[in-house]
């Protein structure tokens, strides 16, 4: 019996952590569908910010309160972990609690944190729940998270419920079953612990067998759950606990109100203004090489780096909530503008999956993200600033834009005359360049 | 009031020892023009060896570049680059958050490498100097102000403190808005914005700017970006507020409290 648990533990948890590497890989492949660009200047700024808005949920913190929930949480998933190392291990070595007996009165202080954590998880997860569907804050009930991603984030809170409880329920069984010595429960006795204990009322009335037949389906369900959780990630937004990590330590470094030169185009116009810089054409009957794409259409013309943001959101909508044009109704929300280019990028991962390479399935990320949408951001950065995970909305904001005015000349009829008069009269208004200093000559009579 | 152009200077055989960079706005706009005109007039009166490139000077780009318009912004860019090089400029002030941004983060990469400042900043250094002499009980002693963040000047750039400063210089009641600094709502001028119909939806942008500034009770909204100074006042006209409340920027506040 031992040694069939043994077999089906390793199975299962072979099975899932295969899943999650191949799913992870592909992944890796989709977001490398992105333009090539070097992130690894300045390690010491990057690993300060891993430091810091990754691991310390520094942004986070402009909102206290719920930033110290939301930590919890986080402390609780990663430090809860050493106590799934015990169980995987347990599990393949058919052993019961195999670092009591190396760390002894260390373990009973452990295990006494996590369950602490584990109650402090709990009741995080259940005020995000009311904050999400009874409290109904704007951010949440907002039209961006109609339908799967809704329902996402309340799967993944009411799994950590779960989870944590099964943990509870299954050290409650273990100690009881400890105290009325019972099998090899009775080996290992660690007495009571903070929190589990007060569950034993619950179970007091139970048989020794049902208790063990309890202590073991917590067991099996609280890693199932786990394994299974693992390989819910990609698919969910939730995919932040992973991706928040890379996200940080390639943060963008320069200032925010910097846009990405585009050096093809500064190349361009150096050739019209210093024509004899210009190469000599080409005398071979060669073509030359087509022009780069101007800006971009598709996610193939965004960075990699765009495509990691897309990855790493986890949809909180701190962005959206902080933006001028969504907080006024316009259409645009930097949430949507995220979601919809992983939605592309999947959409396209699908294509080359189902046919070897991408074939031209006739849409682009403007199926996606509407000219109305892009034409509403005022550049104000409040999204950038807001992101808990330094993720950039404005820079694919930007990026579609100039490929709407660069490769479809689609701009409103105001920003044709804004180009008309910066071109000729050197000032976005109809002005007579002669008048620029027309006040300075004034306040000299 | 003589204001100086670098051509002059030039002529001359001297140069002088900051650019001030007016900006479209600056130059053209009404309302942004008396902004220049008090802040070439607190230059005049410290006695600072400035230059201006008057009819030479044409717009940095920052609109169409934000737009989405990068040939333009190149070719601006460039003709801008080469006239403060023929010129051999290695100072500018700017009384705009846009043209700041530019020459601070953008223009480099190009070959303009220049030391920028903004007005805010270089009025709190000329005030920390000793240079600025202001009145005692000068016109906005114990007057309520509130300041509002240019998303260029703040978020952008991170100048959060300099024109808070120069406004407590003033001895006024300074009250923040409850989103300011980082969480500064913009005015909803920016990326061309200014330029064109604001998109459909439940308000402007600016109404709900004003709104949250009138909120604060302050008499005074002090900007520092001469597009967040045309939105506000719009704003505050909007809710039929002009005749209490005034919109000025924090260099016209300057002008009219110095000794």
């Amino acid at each position: 019996m031992a040694i069939l648990q043994q077999i089906l533990f390793i199975l299962a948890a072979g099975t899932a952590i295969g899943l999650f590497s191949k799913k992870i890989s592909l992944i890796r492949r989709n977001i490398l569908l992105g333009k090539d660009e070097d992130y690894t200047d300045q390690p010491g700024r990057r690993w300060k910010n891993l430091a810091l808005l990754a691991f310390g949920q520094k942004k986070m913190f402009r909102n206290p309160l719920v930033a110290v929930m939301h930590f919890v949480i986080y402390a609780g998933f990663i430090i809860i972990n050493l106590e799934v190392l015990e169980i995987i291990l347990d599990g393949i070595l058919g052993t019961h609690r195999l670092f009591y007996g190396v760390a002894g009165s260390l373990y009973l202080f452990l295990i006494n944190g996590f369950e602490c954590l584990a109650l402090g998880v709990l009741i995080a997860c259940i005020i995000f729940l009311c904050r999400r569907n009874v409290l109904k804050l704007r951010r949440f009930i907002s039209h961006d998270l109609d339908g799967w991603p809704r329902s996402d984030a309340n799967y993944i809170l009411l799994t950590e419920i779960v989870l944590m409880t099964l943990f509870l329920t299954m050290n409650a069984a273990d100690t009881l079953l400890q105290s009325r010595g019972y099998g090899h429960y009775g080996a290992h006795l660690t007495g009571d612990f903070a929190l589990s204990g007060g569950l034993h009322p619950l179970l007091n009335g139970l048989s020794s067998s049902s208790l063990v037949v309890v202590e073991r389906t917590c067991w099996w369900l609280h890693i199932l759950g786990i394994l299974a959780f693992l390989n819910y990630l990609p698919y969910s937004k939730h995919l932040h606990i992973l991706l928040a990590f890379p996200n940080a330590w390639y943060a963008r470094l320069t200032p925010e109100g910097q846009l990405k030169n585009m050096p093809a185009v500064r190349q361009e116009v150096l050739y019209m203004m210093q024509p004899e810089t210009a190469p000599p054409a080409l005398t071979d009957g060669s073509t030359p090489p087509p022009p780069p794409r101007f800006g971009a259409k598709d996610i193939f013309d965004l960075s990699w780096r765009n495509l990691l943001d897309a990855y790493s959101c986890t949809e909180c909508g701190r962005c959206s909530a902080s933006c001028p044009a969504n907080l006024t109704g316009k259409l645009l929300s930097p949430r949507k503008i995220m979601m919809a280019t992983r939605d592309r990028v999947e959409e396209v991962a699908r294509n080359i999956d189902a046919n070897g390479k991408f074939t031209d399935d006739g849409k682009t990320l403007l199926n996606y993200i509407s000219v109305e949408e892009l034409r509403a951001c005022t550049t104000c950065n409040a999204c950038v600033e807001e992101c808990p995970v330094s993720i950039s909305p404005l820079e694919i904001i930007i990026e579609m834009r100039r490929a709407l005015i660069m490769e479809d000349s689609n701009a409103p009829q105001e920003w044709n005359a804004l180009f008309g008069n910066v071109e000729n009269n050197f000032a976005p208004w109809k002005f007579s360049p002669d008048d620029r200093d027309k006040w300075a000559t004034d306040l000299s009579q | 009031m003589q204001v100086p152009t670098m051509a002059e200077w030039t002529a001359k055989g001297e140069s002088p020892d900051i650019l001030f960079w007016v900006g479209c706005a600056g130059s053209f706009d009404q309302r942004a023009q008396r902004i220049t005109v008090a802040f070439a007039t607190i230059l005049d009166k410290v006695g600072i060896r400035y230059a201006i490139l008057g009819k030479e000077e044409t717009c940095t780009g920052d609109p169409v570049r934000r737009a989405g318009n990068e040939f333009l912004f190149q070719m601006m860019a460039y003709q801008n680059i080469q006239l403060l090089n023929t010129y051999n400029i290695k100072k500018i002030v700017t009384t705009c958050p846009h043209c700041f941004n530019i020459f601070r983060n953008e223009y480099p990469a190009l070959g303009g490498q220049y030391e920028v400042i903004h007005h805010t900043v270089l009025l709190q250094q000329l005030l920390d100097e000793g240079r600025i002499r202001l009145k005692e009980g000068g016109p906005y002693k114990g007057k309520r102000i509130t300041y509002h963040d240019s998303c260029y000047l703040g978020r952008a750039n991170h100048i959060y403190e300099a024109p808070r400063k120069v406004l407590e210089a003033l001895d006024a009641e300074l009250v923040e808005m409850k989103r300011c600094r980082s969480k500064g709502l913009c005015c909803g001028a920016g990326g061309a914005q200014m330029f064109k119909e604001e998109e459909k939806g439940s308000t402007r942008v600016n109404f709900e700017r004003s709104e949250e500034a009138l909120a604060s009770g302050a008499g005074v909204i002090a900007s520092a970006c001469p597009f967040c100074n045309t939105m506000l006042t719009d704003g505050v006209k909007h809710e039929e507020k002009e005749d209490t409340v005034k919109v000025l920027d924090v260099a016209e506040l300057i002008a009219a409290s110095i000794a």
